[in-house]
């Protein structure tokens, strides 16, 4: 979105597509206020031999939350994607307060009323929060009267909804929180009355998600509609009036919130029962494994990353990173897996089983780590894990490469073995399709996850460095990818798991590490604390006591 | 994205833009009084209609493959290397220095002299930018082209000051001895009783192309080092984490497509002019580029493509020799081919996905 508005912003920036108030939108919405806001009626949508969406019909009441859940892959981006016109449906109808609306792309889903908000701002970061507010709708060549408008507007919206953000601040100063209401703000300002979120809460604290809520919620007492997109059960039982289920393209449940639970609704998603709780039994702590001491890592535009790190991990422990993003924990999965900055410093004193492991040099890197029984399950499995265009059988010795087990003769790789090794792998640990010869793009972001997995855990490392396992995984493959870890711990490794799913955090770890700025902001024990406990440390305030996270 | 089958990406797509650029180029002729028929038959003709034809055509896809295969690689890593040009040039210089100094006994030594010598001399080349890319972070695609120039004027410097035979006028250097003639195809076939012209240059470094092509083949999705090429071209981040040194891979990607480049000498140097001469590459090195992208990456693409353009350049010959249409027009039909198959790719590629969804729609219902 944000290369579409760019471009066509800047070659015509006469005319102003979305916010013009549409007068008859006015009068429809008065006059049909029995109708429902949105009505989806036998939504077909096709990628090839992909069915993604199977005649889904759905209707969402005005001045309700309606929840979408399902499985990643399940259909549901694909949807909103029609929805807001991204793609065109195969078959079926869409109609707006009781009319029926031919969106054919993003603009007349504006013009609609419809606004998204995307599980990935599309913002520009140097802007202010008023230049993003109006970029792609600008209301003539010169941009002082359209500045004007807006600033008079975000004030009339930020005293309706509660949407306090300071207009003159640029982007990349503020929270990540903020950013998401100027992504809200955008929407309102174009006049939307149906608010599409997808997955908003992926990237917040507890706190700013119990917001974000209060916010929608405050949205939906003046009578906007509000779609949620997202995988949590959690906020669908907190936050929505309403949740549709879908799973493998099809719409498979609507229930009233209030009538349903969980437990329910995990089975309609994935079709089956399924174990919500981690199934383990207590951890038997062995010796050391490693033994981080006062470990800085400055990243090359000289800003300390990791300020004096203390950590120690037992074999036969899960030991859980929470935090907020980008509050160090990627740094330390980083300097620990070998992915050591390419600019800047890393010192301190890291052991493992007492030996020292090296903080620079090749000495250092992804292959010394890995002759080191270290396995690294990286966070961002898209870009470091797997290579996306590479076939299953090639990510599955990504990183053990060099084995000599894996090379024929002389220069050649044993292609033919590795083959072999994909398919047994795969077919152990579940992945669908077991099809060797499919490229790692190609499967659902489970899949992704049990290919690096099985790569990892099959190593039987003495410590697996675990980032965020189940991001983006469907709850079918978390209950998997759980047992797995489990296994592997009660198979006597060390386990360092970093996770912004505080649900996660709690349900696995033996022992939990908080993270904030760089720092440990304490320990705590699974049994011993909570949510709002972690939260706290985790917005960096130690004194647990110290009341409501603002 | 909604996929096309694999056939249409790799046959249709290139044939739809080649299809685009002749008719454009037709239009052209035609408004230049000349006509489109009449011109594609005396390319045709020209280049691919006789042996002399096709001796000239698979000369000139021979240098194309050479500099083809050097881009495919450097892609790989996901780096452009656009300084074939000049590596093909230094690559000539070690060719020329394998030839000129050595008195070898029989051609084939030489050849393979010649072929250790080129291939070192342009891994040269494509080292210093190469480091500065790995270490510094200076643009390989600014470096490269910079690199050029500067081949351009060192070679100028040696024909002029150093290799020149005392009393010529021409800045080249003496010719070859006798002995080092590479056999040309004429030569080769004539044994098999295979009528092919004497005249043109194509040569027995076209065997070594196609060599090159297999290796480059093998390079890529046979061994470790194209595993991590690839990995390395795909992911940087994936690079590091599989404990892939990018400064490795950079620079060992670098070298072996400034070798890749420089082998070009033994074509147009050894093979062809028996001399280094100034200007030898005549632009091979750019065509390449095109070559390489038209050959999508593939050693079997950069073949065929390269002998597109080989069929190109000939055809472009005969027509400048037999019509009006003035040399500069051939330019501009293979500026046309490039610019359709190259940069505007996705022009062609998105109505034929739009068009593949259509059919699949039709069929589904």
């Amino acid at each position: 979105m944000q290369d579409r508005n760019g471009p066509e912003s800047a070659t015509r920036p006469g005319d102003s597509p979305a916010p013009a108030v549409q007068p008859p939108k006015a009068a429809e919405r008065g006059m049909s206020s029995a109708q429902p806001a949105i009505e989806l009626k036998g939504i077909s949508k096709a990628f090839g031999p992909v069915q993604a969406n199977k005649d889904i019909s759905i209707s969402v009441a005005p001045g309700t939350i309606h929840g979408i859940i399902g499985e990643n892959g399940a259909g549901k981006s694909t949807l909103m994607s029609i929805l807001y016109g991204f793609y065109r449906a195969d078959r079926g109808e869409i109609f707006i307060n009781g009319q029926k609306a031919d969106i054919t792309d993003s603009q007349a889903a504006i013009a609609a009323g419809i606004g998204m908000v995307f599980q990935h701002f599309k913002l520009v970061e140097n802007f202010t929060v008023l230049e993003n507010v109006i970029l792609g709708a600008e209301d003539g060549r010169l941009l002082r009267p359209s500045l004007a408008k807006a600033r008079r507007e975000l004030k009339a919206l930020a005293s309706e909804y509660g949407l306090d953000v300071d207009p003159d601040a640029v982007i990349h100063d503020i929270g990540v929180g903020f950013q998401q209401r100027v992504e809200i703000l955008k929407a309102l300002y174009r006049q939307a009355d149906i608010l599409i979120l997808d997955e908003p809460t992926g990237v917040l604290t507890p706190a700013e998600a119990d917001q974000l809520f209060r916010i929608l919620h405050r949205l939906k007492d003046e009578g906007k509609t509000i779609i949620l997109i997202t995988h949590k059960l959690r906020e669908i039982m907190e936050a929505t009036d309403t949740v549709s289920v879908m799973r493998r393209g099809e719409m498979v449940a609507t229930r009233k919130t209030s009538d349903t639970g969980p437990e329910e609704l995990a089975e309609l998603m994935v079709g089956r029962k399924v174990l919500l709780r981690v199934d383990k039994t207590p951890a038997k702590p062995g010796a050391d494994v490693l033994q981080i001491e006062d470990l800085k890592v400055t990243d090359e535009s000289g800003v300390l990353r990791l300020k004096g790190i203390d950590l120690t991990l037992k074999a036969g422990e899960i030991l859980g990173l929470a935090g907020v993003a980008g509050n160090g924990q990627s740094e330390l999965l980083e300097v620990l897996g070998g992915m050591l900055p390419a600019v800047g410093t890393v010192t301190g004193r890291v052991r493992m089983k007492g030996e020292v492991l090296p903080l620079s040099g090749a000495a250092g890197d992804g292959k010394a780590r890995r002759a080191a029984h270290i396995g690294h399950v990286p966070e961002d499995r898209q870009r470091a894990g797997l290579v996306m265009d590479f076939f299953a059988w090639e990510n599955i010795a990504f990183g053990y490469h060099a084995d000599a087990g894996y090379q024929r003769s002389g220069l050649f790789m044993d292609n033919q073995g590795l083959r072999r090794e994909a398919a047994d792998k795969m077919d152990r640990y579940d992945v669908r399709p077991p099809d060797p010869w499919l490229k790692a793009k190609s499967f659902s972001g489970g899949n992704q996850q049990k290919i690096v997995l099985a790569r990892e855990i099959e190593r039987k490392p003495s410590l697996l460095l675990v980032g965020q396992p189940t991001r983006g995984v469907d709850i079918g493959a978390i209950e998997f990818i759980h047992r797995e870890i489990v296994a592997l711990r009660d198979a006597g490794a060390a386990i360092l798991l970093v996770s912004v799913e505080l649900d996660e955090i709690l349900s696995l770890s033996d022992r939990i590490a908080v993270m904030f700025d760089g720092k440990i902001m304490g320990e705590r024990l699974p049994g011993e604390t909570d949510e709002k406990e972690l939260g706290l440390l985790m917005a960096g305030m130690n004194n647990a006591a110290s009341g409501e996270a603002a | 994205m909604e996929k096309m089958p694999a056939w249409a990406d790799v046959v249709l797509i290139p044939l739809i833009s080649l299809i685009l650029a002749a008719a454009i180029s037709a239009l052209v002729i035609l408004f230049i009084g000349e006509s489109p028929a009449e011109a594609l038959n005396l390319m045709v003709t020209g280049a691919l209609g006789s042996t002399y034809g096709w001796g000239y055509t698979l000369y000139y896809a021979t240098n194309f493959i050479f500099t083809g295969l050097a881009v495919t690689v450097a892609f790989h890593a996901r780096l452009f290397n656009i300084g074939g040009e000049g590596q093909a040039m230094i690559g000539g210089l070690g060719v020329a220095v394998a030839c000129l100094y050595v008195p070898w006994p029989h051609w084939s030594l030489a050849l393979v002299a010649a072929c250790i010598s080129g291939a070192v001399f342009g891994a040269a080349w494509a080292a210093i930018p190469a480091w500065l890319q790995a270490k510094r972070g200076s643009h390989i695609v600014i470096t490269t082209i910079m690199f050029n120039f500067i081949a351009a004027a060192v070679l100028n410097y040696l024909l002029v000051n150093v290799m020149r035979p005392t009393g010529s006028m021409d800045p080249a250097t003496e010719r070859f001895a006798e002995t080092i003639h590479l056999p040309t195809l004429h030569e080769l076939l004539a044994p098999f009783s295979i009528a092919f012209s004497k005249a043109p240059p194509a040569n027995v470094s076209f065997l070594v192309a196609i060599l090159a092509c297999v290796a480059v083949w093998a390079l890529i999705w046979r061994t470790r080092l194209g595993y991590e090429i690839r990995a390395f071209g795909h992911t940087e981040t994936g690079a590091v984490y599989a404990g892939i040194s990018p400064v490795k891979i950079i620079v060992v990607t670098m070298l072996i497509s400034g070798g890749l480049a420089g082998l070009m000498g033994i074509n147009n140097v050894m093979g062809e002019a028996e001399r280094l001469v100034l200007n030898a590459t005549e632009g091979a090195g750019f065509i390449g580029i095109a070559v390489a992208l038209m050959g999508r990456g593939h050693p079997a693409g950069v073949f065929l493509s390269a002998i597109l353009f080989g069929f190109l350049y000939q055809g472009g010959a005969e027509l400048a020799l037999w019509t009006s249409i003035p040399r500069e027009l051939i330019v501009v039909i293979q500026a046309l081919v490039i610019l359709f198959t190259g940069a505007l790719d996705n022009m062609v590629r998105m109505p034929l996905q739009q068009v593949f969804a259509a059919l699949r729609r039709k069929e589904s219902t």
